[in-house]
């Protein structure tokens, strides 16, 4: 634990160091951007990494936060600081709901990533067809600088935010790995009835993680309309957003602290990269997700964190053949 | 509004593409039934079936109905590939693996399609796209019908092939009891790809039936893969029969419900019903197994 602690410190003080230090305008974007990737991977991994249920389906919290974040100050002229709070409750009641009827009746594996993407591709086609999402012509925020309003007229504001919900995602990763409750929900992951059987109970255990995790993309949601000042049904509800937080996590390593920041930084190195090479391409930087997830899951199941322990075993299990 | 001059049309519009959809069920449930795994990809596949139509008839004037043998052949042999080269070797031995191989596969095909073909929506102009054939009061596109034929046929064939060939007993014994199936020399690995590339197979003959009536673009597929899910599930998992009624039923599910509820609104029915049946009753509503 003092471990994980001493490396988070590190991290805040190295992430200010490079926030000062930098000055143009496209690398602190890019930094912005990689903590929210991070933020992404972060709550898909304590759902998915720790707790082994794998959500197709993530956008539906993230959705439900950018809009929650969204209606409440145009609708109820709502402060955005307080639109947060809201933000990342209601997408926190989102994923308890979710995840109290899926654990409810059992579904896991296959089945609950299908149950998710089924809940996001509803919300999707209702945010569509309501009226207070303004349907498929999306929400507009109207430009409003000020910290009071929760918009920063430099990309270094927004990197304190979006850094302090990474860095809440971290304390609450690292306590996944040492506390009680994360014992009881890796112990569910690996083997349920093995679990069962030594007093935990499954189904509170997993509700609390996706609790955790929509949470958390409830708070990427509202960040995003925060710095896009913008929102449609297709961004907030998509397939993007559930497979660059589960692409992230996976690339970087699931069930750990660092892999998805990791991930996310990796991912968005490659992606930039890409566009300096290729230009802008639509469907290019999908398509480097898609094809890593594959080389990912199958040769370094562990990921880029894991990388070690992979190349160890893979080491011993070429002498143990046969 | 409950006329039947408006529900009759409806009911058979939503047949036409119900067999369609089962037949894309199909393959989906036959994949499912002897590899245990759900084909993520299976929505993609289609898609890239559809653009294949699409290419044969635009740039070499091939009626899509004639490119039927060339596009399952190519798909069969994609299928065949996948399995062999990609799928097999993710798995690792757990289920989730495949699941997001195949849905990292679905990722590349649909962004490779927006990069070659770009966003836009494509369609075909056949001689025939636009006659259409009186049937009491409803007026339906021959292509439809076409499609409605074509696909139950195909879906006979597949059920043929599985229960009365040889290939169908080696894919029936595997889905059964693969030590067993091994011990008696079938080459597991094989029937694995075989089973994968006759699911693909399905989607090419799918492709060609839709496509004169329908149209392509890059993101089509995500639509039929949660149809086709919801299909499988209610159909029970692994069942022919299921597949083909649960086709039909969401077609016509469907197609009530864009007429009641309005375009966008009605495609909630078939989301709801697939969460239902998964939360519910995840045997099917045709299945007896657990």
């Amino acid at each position: 634990m003092i471990r994980d602690l001493a490396g988070i410190a590190v991290f805040v003080l190295a992430l200010a160091a490079l926030t000062l230090a930098l000055d143009s305008g496209v690398w602190l974007n890019f930094v912005m951007m990689t903590l929210y990737a991070a933020l992404l991977a972060q709550a898909w991994n304590m759902l998915g990494g720790f707790g082994g249920q794998f959500s197709f389906g993530h956008a539906l919290f993230f959705g439900t936060g950018a809009y929650a974040q969204a209606v409440a100050q145009l609708q109820g002229g709502w402060n955005p600081w307080a639109a947060l709070v809201l933000a990342v409750a209601l997408a926190a009641a989102v994923g308890l709901f979710v995840g109290a009827l899926s654990f409810r009746y059992g579904l896991k594996g296959s089945y609950f990533a299908l149950v998710t993407l089924a809940f996001a591709e509803v919300a999707r086609i209702l945010a569509v067809s309501v009226g207070f999402t303004g349907g498929g012509v999306g929400l507009m925020l109207p430009l409003r600088e000020g910290v009071a309003n929760l918009q920063f007229g430099s990309r270094k504001g927004f990197i304190v935010l979006i850094g302090g919900f990474v860095v809440a995602a971290l304390l609450v990763t690292a306590w996944l790995r040492h506390s009680r409750f994360g014992a009881r929900l890796q112990a569910v992951r690996d083997n349920e009835d093995a679990a069962r059987a030594i007093g935990v109970d499954p189904w509170r255990t997993k509700l609390g993680a996706i609790g955790l995790s929509a949470a958390f993309m409830g708070a990427a949601g509202a960040f995003y309309v925060q710095v896009f000042q913008y929102i449609d049904p297709g961004i907030a509800y998509g397939a993007h957003v559930s497979v660059e937080a589960l692409v992230g996590a996976i690339v970087g390593g699931m069930g750990t602290l660092w892999g998805p920041l990791l991930g996310a930084a990796v991912l968005h190195l490659l992606a930039e990269t890409t566009r300096n090479l290729f230009g802008q391409l639509p469907g290019i930087n999908m398509v480097i997700y898609g094809a890593l997830l594959v080389l990912i899951v199958m040769f370094l199941p562990r990921g880029i964190a894991g990388l070690g322990v992979s190349v160890r075993e893979a080491w011993k299990g070429r002498r143990d053949e046969r | 509004m409950l006329e039947f001059g408006i529900l009759f049309p409806s009911v058979l519009n939503g047949l036409t593409t119900g067999a369609v959809y089962a037949l894309v069920a199909l393959g989906l449930t036959l994949i499912y039934g002897v590899l245990h795994i759900i084909n993520f990809a299976h929505g993609a596949s289609l898609m890239l079936a559809m653009y294949g139509v699409y290419l044969l008839k635009t740039r070499l004037g091939i009626d899509p109905y004639l490119a039927l043998p060339i596009v399952v052949a190519a798909m069969f042999a994609l299928g065949y590939a996948l399995q062999r080269v990609i799928i097999n070797r993710a798995s690792h031995g757990r289920d989730e693996n495949i699941l997001l191989v195949t849905l990292g596969l679905s990722i590349v095909m649909e962004n490779l399609a927006l990069i070659f073909f770009k966003s836009d929506t494509r369609s075909i102009e056949t001689a025939y796209t636009l006659t259409t054939v009186a049937i009491g009061p409803a007026n339906i596109a021959l292509a439809k019908l076409v499609a409605f034929a074509g696909a139950l046929a195909a879906s006979a064939l597949l059920i043929w092939i599985v229960a009365r060939t040889h290939l169908g007993r080696a894919i029936r014994a595997v889905a059964r009891e693969k030590q067993g199936a091994r011990l008696m020399g079938i080459d597991v690995d094989h029937v694995y790809a075989m089973s994968f590339g006759i699911g693909l197979a399905c989607l090419g003959a799918a492709a060609c039936f839709l496509l004169p009536a329908y149209y392509v673009n890059p993101q089509v597929g995500g639509g039929f893969v949660l149809v086709a899910f919801t299909i499988v599930v209610l159909g029970g998992m692994g069942s022919f029969a299921g597949a083909l009624l649960g086709g039909l039923l969401i077609g016509v599910v469907e197609s009530l419900g864009g007429l009641f509820l309005g375009e966008s609104l009605g495609q909630i029915g078939i989301f709801l019903i697939f969460i239902g049946v998964l939360l519910f009753r995840p045997q099917g509503l045709f299945g007896a197994r657990a």
